[in-house]
């Protein structure tokens, strides 16, 4: 039943988005001034049909009708409520579907909140997202349905991965699509004003918002995904350089770009070519991440089941908007004389840009060079942090000094006189190194490059956030907490990095193990049945040897039964100062317990840095609709 | 001109992009050593852990059939499989070299101490590169080579009793 209320509402779905192309064509050539309400009408529906679709699914997953293959495979009835929903996106099909809500919302509301701008150039944004609505919904129906039957009907399901029965993984791809997926509503409206011929300060004010909003939610889904990391998999890290978190990166550094280029487009009415490129580049490199997650042409932890069909059309809906953007661009592109002085906003601004295209490029070629070695050379080869560490840290310095001072540079050209503060700060940042290092422990000179870089930005972004405060003048509040939740991120990281103590070991039940001012006394297990899972709770005693302080850690092993699968559950204690972080899992046919244990300095104040840069974006996303 | 080149340019390096990533589909991109069978081994020179003695694929050629063992203190299927290798020792003349991957010497031998060294010759590989020259990418792994070099077989994952009657099979039938 649910598959073909399903397969029903996917057809009417392409019927609509068929015809909004037709009727919005049809609408370019007449002579009224307004959008007729007929196109409302339909965005509206195509909008209402694409989430009851959704919801349509969600039933089929909540009431497990396994006569859904997806729900088949990735559901159990024994599955906790909040699971089954979430499981709704956590498998290829649905995410899809999840993917298409995504370009179909803003697709309407880009058309209902962009009242004031141009007719025609509305009309083509709204006709050329719509051929991405298309391709999308063609793709969901034919090779990736997931209101497929699986016959004869399966008394019980297959179940959902254990790492993903997760409150971090349930909204984690939720807000990824909003951030990449939202990208594509300013694909199409830098096609559109390329063709309209709609450019300058019009066309910036016209994508502001959208820029802010798709980046606010791909830093949130970086963060989240980078939160579950971190507890879940249980090593200790946030950030592997694994393929798909590269794919996540790449869109993010161009829509970086992106928003810092806007300022120059909307200011100074320049620059405008380039912010069509950063606008195609973001959901063109979207797609290209999506293409090698989905495809299976890389292997990582994100991978769904591998299908080359799936890959095939996805690589040719990618061609398709690549060279057809390329083409339009060309056709359209018309050579602007910038002459910047090298003294100004706008120059500064530039050389975000080009650090982020060097962030860009680093990542790209890291992560499709395997491909490229394994085509060409039959060599396999992987791309590891290695890589990323050496080429990547060393820029994060300049990329620091200059975020630091280029909001204080005034636009057009400015003057040289603020050199006694700077130099002030400078010491003072280098103060504090030194002072790290004299009280706990001395780390590479990379290392104090980057901390001294890092407490510059933020030295540097507090007295911008005094003089605001005081003067109550050009208040830039979203830009300060977003810089300064960056240079507070770089900050704690290296601190983490830095001082963080990490041991293994295998411990028997009642044994002690002693090691740098730390006792861990593995007390006793037990064992407890949870609905979908059997669990062996370890209890661990951690002593501080100098201040006798007491902390009682839990790690878990579960067995989880649908699929059967083990899964090493990581116990956190988190403190303002810092993380303990135990993890044990069994070693078999013995009594010993291999345990894992870190102390990592400071990790809360990474994930909250990593928010405020986030909170940022939100601050500007609600300054813009003033 | 100058616009032709720009058009093959911006045109040709996506093309490529995209090419190759069409062929990249049609590979088999899973690693899967289990093709290495049938090859020879490759050259190499390995450690001992317990004295500074060295081995060359060349000692490899005096016994009829070596087995070589990857493992670690650390990896329990390992210990599944560690009586199978104690029986082969003890039931055949069968040679095994261990390699010791990404372990901590005291570790090592304190494993052995425990469980008996099976082992004709134990090699140390710190960081896990000679292992991957052997194309291993997780342990257990066993290769069996015999007398010229070539890979008979490879037991991916811990040796259980089918293999090894299977190997006790291969290397009693001389």
């Amino acid at each position: 039943m649910l598959s073909n209320i399903g397969n029903t509402l996917i057809i009417l779905n392409i019927l609509v988005t068929l015809i909004i192309i037709y009727s919005s064509h049809l609408s370019l050539k007449n002579q009224e001034v307004k959008i007729s309400k007929k196109i409302y009408d339909l965005s509206l529906a195509q909008s209402t049909i694409s989430i009851v679709t959704f919801f349509v699914l969600i039933t089929g997953f909540i009431v497990s009708d396994f006569s859904l293959i997806t729900v088949f495979q990735n559901s159990h009835i024994d599955k906790p409520l909040f699971y089954k929903i979430s499981g709704t996106w956590g498998n290829h099909e649905g995410s899809l579907l999840l993917w298409i809500n995504v370009l179909v919302l803003f697709s309407y509301f880009f058309l209902i909140l962009n009242k004031k701008t141009l007719k025609n150039y509305r009309l083509s944004t709204l006709i050329i997202q719509n051929f991405l609505i298309f391709g999308f919904l063609l793709f969901l129906l034919i090779n990736s349905n997931p209101f497929s039957l699986v016959f004869p009907t399966p008394n019980i399901g297959l179940g959902l991965n254990p790492i993903l029965q997760d409150p971090a993984l349930a909204i984690h791809p939720p807000l990824l699509y909003i951030g990449f997926v939202g990208s594509s509503i300013y694909f199409s409206a830098a096609l559109a004003s390329l063709i309209t011929d709609f450019k300058g300060k019009l066309f910036a004010t016209s994508i502001k918002l959208w820029v802010s909003i798709s980046w606010v939610f791909q830093t949130l889904g970086i963060v989240v995904g980078s939160i579950w990391a971190y507890y879940e998999l249980g090593w200790g890290g946030f950030w592997f350089w694994d393929p798909v978190e590269n794919a996540s990166l790449m869109p993010w550094f161009v829509m970086t770009a992106l928003m810092h280029s806007l300022f120059v487009l909307e200011k100074r009415n320049t620059l405008y070519s380039w912010v069509i490129v950063l606008c195609l580049s973001t959901f063109t490199l979207s797609v290209t991440g999506t293409f090698l997650v989905r495809s299976g042409i890389l292997n990582s932890v994100h991978t769904f089941a591998n299908d080359p069909s799936r890959g095939l059309y996805i690589l040719l809906f990618l061609s398709l908007m690549i060279f057809s953007s390329i083409g339009i661009f060309l056709k359209k592109y018309k050579k602007e004389n910038y002459d910047f002085n090298a003294n100004s906003k706008e120059t500064f601004i530039l050389i975000n840009n080009w650090f982020m295209a060097f962030f860009l490029a680093t990542v790209l070629i890291g992560t499709v060079y395997p491909i490229f070695t394994e085509v060409i050379g039959n060599i396999k080869i992987s791309v590891g942090p290695p890589f990323y560490n050496i080429v990547i840290l060393p820029l994060v310095i300049p990329f620091m000094i200059f975020m630091a001072l280029a909001p204080n540079i005034k636009w057009i050209k400015n003057s040289l006189d603020n050199f006694l503060p700077l130099t002030i700060i400078i010491i003072s940042a280098i103060f504090l190194n030194v002072l790290i290092i004299n009280f706990f422990k001395p780390y590479s000179i990379q290392s104090s490059l980057i901390t001294i870089s890092s407490l510059f930005l933020i030295i540097h972004t507090l007295i911008d956030l005094i003089k605001c405060l005081k003067k109550k003048v050009n208040l830039d509040y979203s830009r300060i907490v977003s810089h300064l939740g960056f240079g507070l991120l770089v900050f704690f990281i290296g601190i983490n990095h830095n001082f963080s103590i990490e041991n293994d070991f295998n411990l028997k039940i009642g044994e002690k193990k002693i090691f740098e001012n730390y006792k861990i006394s593995f007390n006793s297990v037990k064992i407890e049945e949870q609905k979908n899972y059997k669990t062996i709770i370890g209890l661990f005693n951690i002593t501080n040897l100098k201040d006798l302080s007491q902390e009682t850690l839990k790690p878990e092993i579960r067995i989880y039964s649908n699929p059967e699968t083990l899964t090493y559950e990581t116990s956190i204690k988190s403190k303002l100062s810092y993380d303990l972080y135990l993890t044990m899992s069994n070693i078999n046919r013995s009594d010993f317990y291999n345990i894992k244990f870190q102390k990592k300095p400071f990790m809360i104040w990474v994930w909250i840095s990593a928010m405020m840069i986030a909170l940022g974006g939100f601050m500007r996303i609600f300054k813009s609709e003033h | 001109m100058n616009i032709k080149f720009n058009y093959i340019i911006l045109f040709g390096i996506p093309g490529f992009i995209l090419l190759i990533f069409f062929l990249g589909l049609n590979t088999n991109n899973k690693y899967d050593t289990r093709e290495l069978v049938g090859n020879q081994i490759n050259n190499f020179k390995l450690i001992d852990i317990y004295e500074n003695k060295t081995i060359t694929n060349l000692d490899l050629k005096e016994n009829n059939f070596t087995l070589i063992n990857f493992w670690a203190s650390w990896c329990s299927p390992c210990r599944a499989e560690h009586k199978y290798l104690m029986d082969l020792k003890s039931q055949t003349d069968l040679r095994i070299v261990g390699i010791n991957f990404k372990d901590k010497e005291i570790n090592a031998k304190n494993y052995l101490k425990e469980l008996n060294n099976p082992y004709y010759f134990l090699a140390k590989d710190i960081n896990g590169k000679i292992s991957i020259k052997f194309g291993i990418y997780g342990i257990p792994e066993s290769i069996l080579v015999d007398r010229n070099l070539k890979i008979i077989k490879k037991y991916i994952g811990p040796i259980n009793e089918k293999d090894f009657n299977e190997i006790i099979k291969i290397v009693t039938k001389l």
